[in-house]
C-alpha cells in the first residue's frame, strides 16, 4: 500500500452549539479518487472547508505528507498543493477565460514590481511561459474557441471546466471537486469523468471529490467516505459501499 | 376621476414645497446691525419670483403627464451611437487620446497666460492624486476616504527635510514618495483586513489623524502656521528666482535673458506634467502585470483568490501602498509648487475631491480621471464669482452625474491579454 498524501484524523467543527463534523477521518493514497457521500446537509462541504483552510477545525489533526496543516490560513494551504473547486462556480466572470488561468499562476509569475514595469526579458519570458501553460490546458479542457470571451458569458459546462482548468494552474497535488457534476447533462458528465481519469493518470493528481451523480462516484471511486449527519457512517470500495446495509438505509434508499 | 384628484393633490403639495423651501433661504434675509442679528424681508421682486415658482411647479406637476406622452411621440434626439461610446473606450483609442492630450499638454504653456498655466499645474496635481487613488479605489476596490493623510505626508516630508537639512526638491521627491508608502504600509497592514464600509471608516480616522498629528506637533511642524520658504525645484542646479542663493545660479543669467517670473511658472508645470505621465506610464505598466491581473480578481472574488494561493493581504497591501507613494509624489511637489504647506490643505473635502474625481472620471478609466480633474477643478475656477455654491454645484454634477451616466465619465475597458491561436 502506498504512503497515504492526506491523513485526517478525528476531525470535528462545531458552530455554537451545533456540531456539523464529528470525528471525520479520512486516509488518501497519492494518485488515488475518493469521494465522499452523504445526504444534503450532512457537512461534507464543511470538510472540505475545514481541509483548505476555510475554517479552522475545531479538533482533529489534517497531515498533508505526514506535516500538520489543519489551522493554516486558506492561501497558505492551498500553496501546498491542496486546492478545491467550489460548489456554486466562483469564477472571475469579468475576466477572459485565459485570464482567469493566468491569475492562477500568480503565485509562479515573475511579479518583480521592477521587472515588469521595464518589461525585462526576464518578465516576458515568465509571462510567455504562463501563456503557453494556460493554453495547454484550455485545450485540455476543451476550451480554446472561447479562450477570449470572459468567463461569465460561457455556458454552465465549461464554466465548470475552466473552474478545473484554473485549479490545475496551481500545480496542485490534491484537486478537490465539490459536487463537479452538479447542473451538467450526462454527455458533460461523461466528459468529467474522462477529465477527472486524465487529471490522475498523467497529472498524477489526487481526487477527493464531493458528488451526487452515484453513477459517476460508483464508477470512478478507489474509496468512498459516506457521512451522515456529520459522522461517517461507512467507508470502503464502491462494491463494498454499494452493499453495505448502514449506507443502503440511509443514503441510497431500501431498493 | 380619482386619478385627476391625485395630480391636483401632488401639484399642490409641490407647490407648498417650492414655498416652504424657498421662502425660508430666500426671502428672509439676516444682515447684522452692530452687535445684533436682524431678520428683514426680500425685495418684492423676490418675493414675485417665488411666487411664480410656485405656479409654474403646480402647473408642471398637473400637466407633466400629458407633456411626457407627447415627448415620447416626438422622435427621439439624436443621442451618441452605441458605437462611438464603445469605441471611445477601447484602451486603443484612450491611449491615442491620451497621446494627444499630452502633445497639446506640452506645447501650450508657451502660449497661454500665466495665471492659465498655474490653474493647469494645480490640474495636474489633482490628475496625479486622482490616478494614484485609482489605483487603490479603481483597480484594487479599496474605498480609501483618508488619501489626503498620504499627500500631507509626502508634503511634510519635503517641508521637513528642505527646513531642517537644507535638502533640495529632486532629492526629496523619491524620499517623499517612499515616506507616503511607508505610511500606507503601516496604516495598511492592521486595516486591510476589514472591508467596504469598515475600511471607508477606518481610512477616515487615518486621514485626520495624520492632519491632527501635524496640527498639534508644533515644535516640529509649526502646528497651524505650517512650514514657509520652502524651497523651489531647480533644474540641474539653476535656480528660477530672481536672485539665487548661495553657491547656485540663477536661470535667467546662465542663458544671460531678462528675469521673467513666468518661466518658473512654466517650469513648475512641466515637472507637474513630468510627474502625471510617470504616474501614467506605471499605471499601464500596472494593469499588464500580474499585480494588475490580481487586483481585479481580487475585487471579483477574494474567497477564489485565496483558494487558488493567492494571500489577499499582500495583494491589497501593495495597491495601497502604490497609491499612497503617487500621493506622496503629488504632495512634495505640492509643497515645492506653493513654498507653504500646513495642516489646513490636508482636510478631509480634499479627499472627497479626490475621490469624486475618480468616481466622476468613471472607476479605473485613466482618461476619465484626466477630464474629470480638469472639470472638477477648472469650474470653481472659472466660476468664482458663484463660489459660495461651490458645494451646490458638485452637488448638482454628482446627481446629473448619477443620472446620465452612473459608469462614470469614459470608464474603464481593461486591456484583455489575448490568446493568440
Amino acid at each position: 500500500m502506498s504512503r497515504a498524501i492526506l491523513d485526517v484524523d478525528g476531525l470535528s467543527m462545531r458552530f455554537g452549539g451545533l456540531l456539523a463534523v464529528n470525528g471525520v477521518s479520512l486516509n488518501i493514497q497519492e494518485k488515488q479518487v475518493v469521494s465522499m457521500i452523504g445526504p444534503n446537509g450532512a457537512g461534507k462541504t464543511t470538510v472540505f472547508n475545514c481541509l483548505t483552510g476555510f475554517y479552522r477545525p475545531t479538533s482533529g489533526t489534517i497531515l498533508l505528507d505526514g506535516q500538520p496543516i489543519q489551522g493554516l490560513s486558506g492561501h497558505m494551504i492551498a500553496r501546498q498543493g491542496v486546492v478545491r473547486t467550489f460548489q456554486n462556480v466562483r469564477l472571475f466572470k469579468d475576466m477572459t477565460a485565459v485570464e482567469n488561468l493566468l491569475v492562477a499562476q500568480h503565485r509562479h509569475l515573475n511579479t518583480n514590481f521592477l521587472a515588469g514595469l521595464f518589461k525585462t526579458p526576464a518578465f516576458r519570458r515568465s509571462e510567455r511561459e504562463a501563456m503557453a501553460h494556460a493554453a495547454h490546458w484550455l485545450e485540455q479542457v476543451n476550451l480554446t474557441d472561447v479562450a477570449n470571451r470572459p468567463a461569465g458569458t460561457l455556458a454552465y459546462g465549461q464554466q465548470r471546466r475552466l473552474e478545473i482548468a484554473r485549479c490545475m494552474m496551481t500545480r496542485p497535488r490534491i484537486l478537490m471537486l465539490d459536487e463537479p457534476a452538479a447542473g451538467l447533462n450526462p454527455r458533460e458528465t461523461e466528459d468529467l469523468k474522462a477529465l477527472i481519469a486524465l487529471l490522475r493518470n498523467e497529472y498524477n493528481v489526487t481526487v477527493l471529490l464531493i458528488e451526487h451523480d452515484m453513477h459517476l462516484v460508483m464508477s470512478i471511486s478507489d474509496h468512498i467516505y459516506v457521512i451522515n449527519q456529520g459522522t461517517p457512517l461507512a467507508d470502503g470500495t464502491p462494491e463494498q459501499i454499494r452493499t453495505h446495509p448502514d449506507v443502503i438505509k440511509a443514503y441510497l434508499g431500501e431498493a | 376621476m380619482t386619478l385627476s384628484t391625485k395630480r391636483l393633490k401632488t401639484a399642490f403639495f409641490s407647490a407648498l414645497l417650492v414655498i416652504a423651501v424657498a421662502y425660508p433661504v430666500m426671502g428672509l434675509k439676516l444682515s447684522t446691525v452692530g452687535i445684533k442679528l436682524e431678520v428683514h424681508g426680500a425685495s418684492p421682486t423676490v418675493l414675485w419670483t417665488i411666487a411664480a415658482c410656485a405656479v409654474a411647479m403646480f402647473v408642471w406637476q398637473l400637466f407633466r403627464h400629458h407633456l411626457a406622452a407627447g415627448w415620447a411621440a416626438s422622435p427621439s434626439l439624436p443621442s451618441i451611437p452605441a458605437g462611438a461610446g464603445g469605441f471611445l473606450t477601447l484602451p486603443s483609442t484612450q491611449r491615442w487620446i491620451i497621446l494627444g492630450l499630452v502633445i497639446v499638454a506640452l506645447v501650450w504653456p508657451f502660449f497661454g497666460s500665466r495665471g492659465a498655466v498655474d490653474i493647469a499645474t494645480l490640474i495636474l496635481i489633482y490628475v496625479m492624486l486622482g490616478l494614484g487613488l485609482n489605483i487603490v479605489v479603481g483597480l484594487a476596490g479599496l474605498l480609501d476616504l483618508g488619501y489626503v493623510g498620504f499627500y500631507a505626508v509626502g508634503a511634510y516630508s519635503y517641508a521637513l527635510l528642505s527646513h531642517y537639512y537644507g535638502l533640495g526638491f529632486w532629492v526629496c521627491l523619491p524620499i517623499a514618495g517612499m515616506m507616503a508608502a511607508l505610511f500606507g504600509f503601516l496604516l495598511g497592514f492592521p486595516v486591510l483586513r476589514l472591508r467596504g464600509d469598515y475600511l471607508a471608516i477606518v481610512t477616515l480616522g487615518f486621514g485626520e489623524i495624520i492632519r491632527i498629528l501635524l496640527r498639534n506637533l508644533t515644535g516640529i511642524t509649526g502646528g497651524p502656521n505650517g512650514i514657509s520658504n520652502i524651497e523651489k525645484p531647480s533644474l540641474f542646479g539653476l535656480s528660477f528666482e530672481r536672485r539665487a542663493a548661495e553657491g547656485m545660479q540663477t536661470f535667467h543669467e546662465y542663458f544671460g535673458i531678462a528675469y521673467n517670473s513666468t518661466y518658473k511658472v512654466v517650469f513648475l508645470y512641466l515637472i507637474a506634467l513630468l510627474l502625471v505621465l510617470l504616474t501614467l506610464f506605471v499605471i499601464n505598466r500596472l494593469l499588464r502585470m500580474p499585480i494588475g491581473r490580481a487586483w481585479e480578481a481580487l475585487r471579483e472574488d477574494e474567497i477564489a483568490c485565496r483558494a487558488l494561493g493567492m494571500n489577499p493581504t499582500v495583494i491589497k497591501l501593495s495597491a495601497f501602498t502604490l497609491g499612497a507613494c503617487f500621493a506622496g509624489f503629488a504632495g512634495s511637489f505640492f509643497a515645492a509648487r506653493q513654498g507653504l504647506v500646513s495642516p489646513e490643505s490636508f482636510t478631509f473635502i480634499e479627499s472627497a475631491i479626490i475621490l469624486a474625481i475618480v468616481v466622476l472620471g468613471g472607476m479605473g478609466s485613466q482618461l476619465g480621471i484626466i477630464l474629470a480633474a480638469v472639470v472638477m477643478i477648472l469650474l470653481p475656477e472659472l466660476a468664482r464669482e458663484f463660489n459660495e455654491y461651490r458645494m451646490l454645484m458638485f452637488g448638482v454634477l454628482m446627481v446629473l452625474m448619477m443620472i446620465w451616466r452612473p459608469q462614470g465619465l469614459l470608464p474603464m475597458q481593461r486591456p484583455h491579454l489575448e490568446l493568440k491561436p
